[in-house]
């Protein structure tokens, strides 16, 4: 018998699910509480957004910036130092009822906690264009720094106009010959230092008021089709390749038929807190925030969520103590 | 432990096209982080389903004109290759049980 098996059977005081900022920073203040946490990071999704991110020059206490994967790597050996338990596997379902949550999965081991976290993130959003899947992988992307590479000397196009739509283009540009950013409205909502970087850079253009209506290509894209977003005439944009960067939608399939859920699609929790709509279940991150979605908002959240455990697990002691004292 | 093997643009023809058992290729590089993830989970299946499947691995900075003939622009881009035709494309790094259910035809005990 494995340990993983001999381990299933105990029932913990709390799983993490999920891996970036947020599940992080729960495993560090869970760990260092003395909980013994249970991470599972993802075989695939370790680490989250900020593992296909460059340059982060945001989070607090990091002077001349710090690469996305090298800040994950530094919060995943933080959470190790004090004896979070990290597992790169994917959970596969969730049971969340009851005083024992059980936590499911990809390769069918059971695992079981008083307290759940869910820090699940984030996914990319898709223009929802059918033309967009068929020729995903062959000019349509949505990770610059994964597939700038293959665009050298070409016109590409960006698409969205918040910061990570600014990053990816500013990032093409040492691939690309032009970048063309396409936005749906006149003005960026990216943060001025972005914006301006943007703006005044030699290589990139604006498509303003403009909205994909189409991505052209046979085997490979060559090129789309905008609808002004004012007017609603189209017209065609010669290029080779397109990042998606329009945002993100809430990570919630694990979850979604039992906690309720925003109108946004957040994990809804009660006020300032983590508490989700079923007891002993938390979350924390991008999955709960539709407004902000910052690494270092994410982290806040996530020692959120690592407080509401302990109170959680502390009153739950309670009963127990009092039985004893009677 | 994997038996995946190295594969550049000169070799694919004989190691991939030419291959009688299927060939699950992964073309990837360095600077790739999503490539970093999938590429322990593609050493996992070349030892379990050793029997049944190869499992190679192409560099595309420094072998371009595979990944350019198969119009790769996304990695970690995993092909599976049968009798020299494509069978299967999965892009984007995937958990294990993805592949094994994506290709269970050919990754099945």
């Amino acid at each position: 018998m494995s340990t993983a098996d001999s381990n299933a059977a105990e029932v913990r005081d709390v799983i993490i699910v999920g891996s970036g900022p947020a599940g992080y920073t729960t495993a560090i203040y869970t760990a260092r509480a003395n909980l013994q946490p249970l991470i599972f990071a993802g075989s695939v999704t370790a680490g989250g957004e900020l593992m296909n991110t460059t340059e982060v020059e945001n989070f607090p206490g990091f002077p001349d910036g710090i690469q996305g994967p090298e800040l994950m790597d530094k919060l995943e050996q933080q959470a190790a130092k004090f004896g979070a338990q990290i597992e790169f596997e994917d959970v596969a379902s969730v049971d969340l009822e009851g005083d024992v949550k059980r936590v499911v999965l990809g390769n069918g081991e059971e695992h079981f906690a008083r307290t759940v976290v869910i820090a699940t993130g984030s996914a990319y959003r898709e223009l929802g264009l059918p033309n967009e899947k068929r020729l995903s992988g062959h000019g349509v992307s949505w990770c610059a720094t994964c597939d700038g590479f293959f665009f050298k000397d070409q016109d590409i196009a960006v698409i969205g106009g918040g910061d990570s739509a600014m990053e990816e283009a500013l990032f093409l540009t040492k691939f690309a010959r032009s970048v063309t950013v396409v936005h749906r409205r006149d003005s960026l909502r990216a943060s001025k230092i972005m914006a301006d970087r943007a703006l005044t850079h030699e290589k990139i253009r604006f498509a303003w008021n403009s909205e994909v209506s189409d991505v052209i290509g046979e085997d490979k894209v060559t090129g789309l089709v905008l609808r002004n977003t004012v007017d609603g005439s189209k017209s065609e944009l010669a290029v080779t390749g397109v990042f998606v960067a329009i945002g993100n939608d809430p990570r919630t399939d694990l979850v979604k038929d039992v906690l309720a859920i925003t109108p946004e699609g957040t994990i809804a929790v009660e006020g300032r807190t983590s508490r989700t709509s079923v007891p002993g279940v938390f979350a924390a991150g991008d999955v709960v925030d539709p407004t902000y979605r910052q690494a270092i908002t994410a982290a806040g959240s996530g020692c959120v969520a690592a407080l509401d455990v302990e109170h959680y697990l502390a009153n739950l002691e309670l009963p127990s103590l009092a039985a004893q004292q009677a | 432990m994997s038996n995946a093997r190295d594969v550049t643009d000169a070799q694919f023809t004989d190691e991939v096209l030419l291959s009688n058992k299927p060939v699950i290729v992964d073309f990837w590089a360095e600077w790739c982080g999503p490539c970093r993830k999938v590429s322990p989970i593609l050493d996992d299946i070349s030892v379990e389903y050793s029997d049944k499947v190869d499992v190679v691995k192409v560099n595309v900075d420094d072998n371009p004109n595979i990944a350019a003939e198969y119009g790769i622009t996304s990695i970690p881009a995993v092909y599976l290759f049968e009798k020299g035709k494509v069978t299967g494309t999965v892009i984007g790094a995937r958990p294990k049980q993805y592949f094994e259910k994506e290709w269970s035809e050919v990754l099945s005990k």
